[in-house]
């Protein structure tokens, strides 16, 4: 079901401190996210296609996962034409493309792939557990990072186990159809799945407390801020910051 | 439920990061750590029942889920969904960092409300269990849907047909949501009452 596809390598990018990739992705994301201009959001998407680069990952796959997520955007590429207003572009028939809406959705795409290729270049890059480390080294709270590494590592036990009740369904000859006794059925489905991750965490947190759980959170992650690393952050930060000066001077 | 990255504006995107970050911490100073295994795990079977499409005619919806995340977990549905979250971000990039206070805010929000709305409700025997039970569902995405339409709308006001037609096109998943909510609390009712009292 999920698999890190980018997380292992051994490119630039893969070799950079984790907590490094995250502060960077994080500012990195926001300075774009911040421009409407065609300036800065061509300069962005350049930056951010030599991240994707850098990190040396297959192209095919990268690709895909843009495809897959773009459904969002293609909303904004059917509704804006139509309903934007002002003068047209074309007109089919009786209906008329505004020219400023195919301009935003157009701006639009540019800005939510540019942010995502950095994404993926940058944080994909890594296993979630070195992420959960490298955000419990950035001072994330201790129960936060407990909690996604704990739902991550049962993430996976929790799929099998709807899987094995699934397959139980199925044997009994349940065909999911329109109908409410599909939805009954996959009520009960739900409710058993929690009834059991329920059981099962009583039995993980006894076993917790078994090993002695305070509630600290250890890591054994040794990281380290070698100067390659605050290099990358710069250049990433001036990245950002270029980007921003971009938009002030052609749209400011 | 999500919302792409690079669609909403800067004050959209830090409100709804800052209120997502407020919501959080209530969440986790109240969640205590001999209950923290028991909102993990749950939480990663909310993220598989996620995953779950339901038939509807042809095609077919997911389900969010929110409304019995809401009554199950109570203030915690804020860690619990931003954890969801990430994960999502890292593993599909469905939403990503600057998006992830704003759709945080969007399913996690709605699922606090129902929970004081109607766990009380739910509570109860008889018809108003299933009544309770519909009205948690139903609200907890209709309410996603309209904060969603209102962080598009207050991105840009000419989004507004896009957000008229998202709140439509979530219809069909407020009444499934209610329904499969309904049976999900009956069974769970039957079957493990202390997880939702």
């Amino acid at each position: 079901m999920m698999d890190e596809p980018f997380a292992n390598g051994k490119s630039m990018i893969h070799r950079i401190d984790p907590r490094f990739r995250v502060v960077a992705a994080t500012i990195y994301s926001f300075a774009v996210a911040l421009c409407y201009g065609f300036a800065p959001l061509m300069a962005a998407v350049g930056v951010s296609i030599i991240l994707v680069l850098l990190a040396r990952l297959n192209p095919g796959r990268v690709c895909r996962r843009l495809l897959i997520v773009n459904g969002f955007i293609a909303l904004f590429w059917i509704m804006l034409p139509l309903t934007y207003g002002g003068p047209a572009l074309y007109t089919i028939g009786p209906v008329d493309l505004s020219r400023a809406g195919i301009i935003l959705a157009a701006k639009l795409t540019i800005k939510s792939n540019a942010i995502l290729l950095a994404m993926i270049a940058l944080l994909a890059s890594q296993s979630f557990a070195t992420l959960g480390q490298a955000l419990h080294r950035l001072r994330v709270p201790g129960k936060l990072v407990f909690l996604l590494m704990l739902t991550y590592r049962y993430i996976f036990v929790i799929e099998q186990e709807y899987q094995k009740i699934l397959r139980a369904v199925k044997i009994r000859g349940f065909e999911p159809a329109t109908s409410l006794h599909t939805y009954k059925t996959l009520a009960y489905v739900i409710g058993m799945l929690f009834v059991r991750a329920s059981h099962r965490a009583d039995r993980v947190y006894r076993a917790m407390q078994c090993r002695g759980f305070s509630g600290r959170f250890y890591s054994l992650a040794a990281f380290s801020a070698s100067p390659a690393n605050w290099i990358f952050l710069c250049a990433m930060t001036a990245a950002g910051a270029g980007i921003i000066c971009l938009e002030w001077i052609y749209h400011g | 439920m999500h919302i792409s990255e690079g669609i909403l504006s800067g004050p959209v995107l830090l409100s709804g990061a800052a209120l997502a970050a407020a919501g959080t911490a209530i969440g986790l100073k109240r969640l205590d750590y001999d209950r923290i295994a028991q909102t993990g795990i749950l939480a990663a079977a909310f993220f598989v029942a996620s995953l779950i499409h339901v038939p509807v005619g042809p095609s077919s919806v997911h389900l969010i889920l929110n409304g019995i995340v809401g009554l199950i977990l109570g203030w915690a549905a804020f860690p619990a969904i931003l954890t969801a979250l990430v994960l999502h971000a890292l593993f599909f990039q469905f939403g990503g960092i600057t998006t992830l206070g704003v759709n945080t805010l969007i399913m996690a929000l709605p699922a606090v409300c129902c929970h004081y709305l109607f766990a009380s409700l739910i509570r109860r025997q008889g018809w108003m269990v299933s009544a309770g039970a519909f009205g948690c569902g139903f609200l907890a995405v209709a309410l996603s849907a309209l904060i969603m339409a209102g962080s598009l709308v207050f991105t840009e006001i000419k989004f507004l047909e896009i957000s008229g037609l998202v709140l439509i096109a979530n219809f069909p998943v407020m009444v499934i949501e209610g329904i499969i909510t309904v049976f999900c609390v009956l069974f769970l009712k039957n079957v493990q009452p202390e997880l939702i009292a």
